[in-house]
């Protein structure tokens, strides 16, 4: 006689394939361990930017989970932008895409108007098995973006085997079908020689995760801060560089041109 | 007759203005609505319409069956007509407009045209006048005399027109629209009313369509179903694919969806007479073999998806980035059409040195945001700045990256100037892209700082 619980599980096993519990690892080691492996392949996730100004550290972060899956270098990343961000944040700038590790030969773009639009171009691509990852960029409320719509990307993920990424620029998080839910916001990078910027960070703060609160000692309201890293094409940890960041850096000396033989350098504001 | 003496006799006659354009659009819509008889049909100005029915009899029973059931369209729609079938355009129009003959057989126009009053040839005023004083009162007596003499008298215009409608000398027609490559339709003897069954009955046309291309060795790039309802509309969807295809599926797919995003949707009215689909545009497509090469079925489920989005949000919606080689930031990355050219070359891309952090942003102002900023000058980069009333104090900087303009792009008087581009991070962790137009001391005007871009 077996156990009820087993043969539940087989059952689900059979509904849901060993394809649905694939996982993406960020390749940071504490997040994965956290995460138990990653997170779902074939499933929706949302990074939201926690303010406007954040916007392009939320795209990134889901650019940079989207090359996690293998899109835009093996398979096609098909990228959804609502209008309304070119004016917020600008319109995507293709060797920029290149220098976070991502071809921007395989990336397709579309523009769309709205958000409603923007789901059913989303939907349409998410549910092409060979795309390798869909990006839907919202800007503000969204109406359209409701459970019902999050449920058929979702449902549309799970179908073809890839993941569909939702960024949420100037809104709020509400409830989503969506396996996982950031609040991604830019994080100070470490420097590099002279002071200059380095790699892209994020501060990522995990706000949902289907199911993976129920039954562990999990820390829902944990941030993470990691960094990305273009050469390894993996986020690394940046949980402990907190000395780093506590200097008082805006007092240094601004630039790497802080030359001394400079003769006579004279402050002017303009405008 | 003036109108205050044809109203004198019927006072109850309907007055309107004439109205040019009015009436050709109505013989636009006309034509349109004939195309279901044969695809080549031109205007006749000012009120007539000439259909080419070469190939085309034959399917509805004969010269004069065909012109039966044309003039019977029409006066379903309320129209009377005169029509005749005649070997060449102006000896149809002749006998339509003045003569009593329904059919002509090819090669006896002249016998047909022969009787018609030289009033047939539509000549100016002064020339109708001047044969009917000469006593040339048919086409025959005209047809009798030598051309140089009638050339000489009246004009090589008159003689031109006078051979053609006797049929010696053939002239073709310019259709509305160009042959299509390929064109299957579906006759319903019931008028079609259900608008769902309607992709049961594109499929087995869209599939006939596709082999008969498939024998031709060609694929289709643009295509059109036309619906030509009872009552004289005519409705037509066009779609394209960005490369040649004869996958029935995918193009039933494509006509979906624009059907979905039409804003004024297909309404069958009373129900559709005709159905019908074109291949408008045709390419090159070899035999495939299914299942062969995975690279190649990645691709074309790709350029499908491609397809299906082009067709619903528009063309100019759905783009690929192409490369350029220019050290000018803004010309080195253009979005072109991703449905005209479905695979960029690949390693076009300039790739990242490795252990350098992004120098480029990752997303792009057009037109740069101009900033207030404090820099030390020269060339120091901005200790803060402010955008959109929000100061960025600055914590980490790189530059200036000084670029250029490219000088053999400049108009004569106008001179773009140089650009120093820096690299900043604020306090908060945003980083951006800005530069400074211009240098301090060698140009006289002022340098200008501006946004250029966002890093993630």
């Amino acid at each position: 006689m077996t156990h009820p619980l087993a043969s539940l599980r087989k059952s689900l096993a059979c509904a849901y394939p060993a394809a649905a519990s694939e996982t993406i690892a960020l390749g940071a080691p504490s997040l994965d361990r956290r995460l138990r492996g990653g997170i779902l392949r074939a499933a929706l996730h949302e990074a939201y930017a926690e303010t406007a100004a954040d916007a392009p550290a939320a795209t990134g972060f889901a650019l940079a989970l989207a090359r996690r899956a293998r899109a835009g270098e093996e398979k096609p990343l098909l990228w959804v932008r609502q209008e309304a961000l070119t004016a917020e944040s600008g319109a995507p700038y293709p060797p920029g895409l290149a220098d976070i590790g991502l071809n921007p030969a395989a990336v397709a773009f579309i523009r769309v108007r709205d958000a409603k639009e923007a789901l059913q171009a989303g939907l349409e691509a998410g549910r092409c098995a060979t795309v390798g990852a869909t990006l839907i960029e919202l800007f503000g409320a969204a109406r359209a973006y409701d459970l019902t719509a999050s449920r058929r990307l979702a449902l549309a993920a799970a179908a073809a085997g890839a993941p569909i990424f939702v960024t949420r620029v100037a809104a709020s998080p509400a409830p989503s079908a969506a396996a996982s839910r950031w609040l991604v916001r830019a994080l100070p990078s470490r420097p590099r020689a002279a002071n200059a910027p380095g790699s892209a960070a994020f501060a990522i703060f995990l706000l949902r995760r289907r199911g993976g609160a129920a039954g562990h000692a999990w820390q829902e309201s944990q941030e993470w801060r990691v960094e990305w890293s273009r050469d390894r094409g993996a986020f690394e940890d940046r949980a402990f560089d907190a000395p780093s960041l506590s200097r008082p850096v805006a007092s240094l000396p601004v630039g790497g041109a802080a030359d001394q033989g400079a003769p006579q350098t004279a402050e002017r504001k303009f405008g | 007759m003036t109108l205050a003496d044809a109203r004198a006799r019927a006072p109850h006659l309907a007055v309107a203005q004439a109205d040019a354009d009015a009436d050709e659009r109505l013989m636009l819509r006309l034509a349109a609505f004939c195309e279901q008889f044969t695809p080549l049909v031109a205007l006749d100005p000012p009120c007539g319409l000439m259909l080419d029915a070469t190939g085309c009899a034959h399917l509805f029973g004969g010269d004069a069956a065909m012109r039966a059931c044309v003039l019977q369209a029409m006066a379903r729609l309320s129209f009377t007509g005169r029509a005749a079938v005649a070997g060449t355009p102006d000896a149809a129009r002749a006998l339509a407009r003045f003569g009593e003959t329904a059919v002509a057989p090819p090669g006896e126009e002249e016998n047909f045209t022969r009787p018609l009053s030289v009033a047939a040839l539509e000549a100016p005023r002064e020339t109708s006048i001047a044969l009917t004083r000469a006593g040339l009162a048919t086409l025959g007596d005209l047809a009798d005399r030598s051309s140089a003499a009638l050339t000489a008298r009246f004009s090589a215009e008159t003689t031109r027109r006078l051979t053609r409608i006797l049929g010696r000398e053939d002239a073709r027609i310019t259709p509305l629209r160009p042959l299509p490559e390929c064109m299957v339709e579906r006759r319903f003897a019931e008028p079609f009313l259900d608008l769902s069954a309607i992709e049961n009955v594109l499929r087995p046309l869209i599939a006939e369509a596709m082999g008969i291309l498939e024998k031709r060795g060609q694929g289709g790039r643009a295509f059109e179903a036309r619906f030509f309802r009872t009552d004289g509309a005519v409705r037509a969807l066009y779609f394209e694919t960005g490369a040649p295809s004869r996958n029935v599926e995918a193009l039933l797919r494509l006509f979906r969806l624009k059907a979905e995003s039409l804003a004024d949707p297909l309404d069958p009215g009373f129900g559709f007479d005709v159905i019908r689909f074109c291949v408008l545009r045709a390419e090159t497509l070899a035999q495939s073999q299914i299942g062969f090469e995975r690279q190649g079925a990645q691709d074309s489920d790709v350029a499908d998806l491609v397809d299906r989005l082009a067709a619903r949000f528009g063309r100019e919606r759905v783009l690929r980035f192409a490369a350029h080689d220019t050290h000018d930031p803004v010309r080195a990355a253009a979005y072109v059409d991703a449905a005209a050219s479905p695979s960029s070359p690949p390693g076009s891309w300039v790739k990242p040195e490795p252990g350098e952090p992004p120098l480029r942003p990752l997303f792009l102002f057009d037109p740069p945001q101009p900033i207030e900023t404090m820099a030390q000058t020269p060339d120091g980069p901005p200790m803060h700045f402010k955008w959109r009333r929000v100061r960025h104090m600055i914590a980490r900087a790189e530059g200036p990256e000084r670029i250029a303009p490219e000088w053999w792009r400049n108009a004569v008087g106008y001179e773009r100037r140089t650009r120093d581009y820096y690299r900043l991070e604020d306090r908060d962790g945003r980083r951006f892209w800005v530069f400074r137009e211009g240098l301090y001391e060698s140009e006289p005007a002022a340098p200008r700082w501006f946004l250029h871009g966002l890093f993630a």
